[in-house]
């Protein structure tokens, strides 16, 4: 790895860990999302330090570059990144489907007392049932 | 109130909702309507209650299993025994709610559905649909062990312990069909096929067209899998 590459992917990974900080001190991001960025980020910094680990890691995947390790671990942490979202918009699915009957059910009861008749206008925005 | 409440999911169905609930009420004149309102932005919810059916309104449109399922958790919650669900776009003849009812009110079974091939005059679905139908009945028999001709049909009628069931988080609302019968088999209930008369939708209107009943296969096919690979503890009652 020449020093050119250490340098830069050394900068990239400092600049991803200190804003990841940055965003959760600033509540913009939860630390619950922010701990696999902070990992990614740490992992890769050790590696590129730790030139010796890198290359072993390198021979035991079988790659043969030590460029492509680094490669490899992005793309993995991307993916993990990607099921992670998907775990939690699922989640997030049943939990606004959950809301949405219960809202329906109170809205029902809350009329019927009320006297009005549950007739609303529908809502002013569509979300296709398929974005789920 | 009645002790059986009729559902009805309705989405866009302006134009033919208010007739269906009038022909509902004028053979079944003591049985509750319910219309579940699943986001529409035409006068469903209006109609459906100028027609004097009681209406749950979704904040937007959740699909088809959500609003079946707020249909339950509203029947459930109310203390109703029995619920007779029914499409809103007329497909479905309410003459043969009576029927579908039943078994379940003698309690030969938990859950009735009504399959449009058993009623001899029935309309016929085209053919990419037949196909489809056919499919979905092989892999539902083999599966249960035993013949169901009309596994995707929406006209059903069942008891409070499925009521109950099916208000719980083991819905499976993305595909509440052929899924729908897997889950019931494995959780113990007893299904019967009734046969009921169906027509053509006269509305022409389907969720079923384009590219969309393969792909539609594909996922149903894959969620029945999934069914079958979960925890039989999940079933139990």
């Amino acid at each position: 790895m020449t020093i050119k590459q250490q340098i830069f992917s050394i900068l990239i990974s400092v600049i991803v860990f200190i804003l990841t900080i940055d965003l959760v001190r600033k509540k913009r991001l939860r630390e619950e999302y922010s701990l696999l960025w902070l990992a990614t980020s740490s992992a890769m910094i050790i590696l590129i330090l730790r030139y010796d680990w890198l290359l072993a890691l390198t021979k035991l995947i079988g790659a043969v570059l030590p460029t492509t390790t680094l490669f490899l671990g992005s793309i993995l942490f991307l993916i993990l990144l990607s099921v992670q979202f998907s775990i939690k918009i699922s989640r997030l699915s049943d939990q606004v489907k959950d809301l949405v009957q219960e809202n329906a059910l109170l809205r029902y009861e809350f009329e019927k007392s009320a006297g009005t008749q549950t007739v609303v206008p529908g809502p002013k925005t569509q979300q296709p049932a398929d974005i789920k | 109130m009645s002790d059986t409440i009729i559902i009805i999911p309705a989405y866009n169905e302006e134009g033919g909702i208010g007739q269906v609930i009038r022909d509902i009420r004028k053979a079944n004149p003591d049985i509750d309507v319910l219309v579940i309102n699943d986001g529409s932005v035409d006068g469903t919810a209006e109609t459906a209650a100028a027609a004097g059916a009681m209406v749950l309104n979704h904040n937007f449109n959740m699909g088809y299993g959500v609003t079946i399922q707020t249909g339950y958790k509203f029947a459930y919650e109310k203390g109703y025994r029995y619920i007779v669900q029914i499409d809103g776009d007329g497909q479905h003849d309410p003459s043969f709610i009576s029927q579908l009812l039943e078994p379940v009110r003698n309690g030969d079974v938990d859950f009735a559905i009504g399959s449009r091939f058993l009623w001899f005059d029935s309309y016929r679905p085209s053919f990419s649909r037949r196909l489809g139908i056919l499919y979905f009945r092989k892999l539902v028999t083999v599966i249960i062990g035993r013949e169901i001709t009309d596994p995707t049909s929406g006209y059903q009628a069942f008891n409070r312990d499925v009521m109950k069931f099916f208000s719980t988080d083991i819905f499976p609302y993305d595909y509440p069909d052929a899924d729908m019968l897997i889950t019931l088999n494995l959780a113990g209930f007893r299904i019967r096929e009734i046969p009921v008369r169906m027509y053509a939708n006269p509305t022409g209107k389907t969720m079923h067209s384009g590219a969309k009943p393969l792909y539609y296969m594909i996922k149903m096919t894959l969620s029945i899998l999934v069914t079958l690979l979960r925890n039989r503890q999940l079933y139990r009652r």
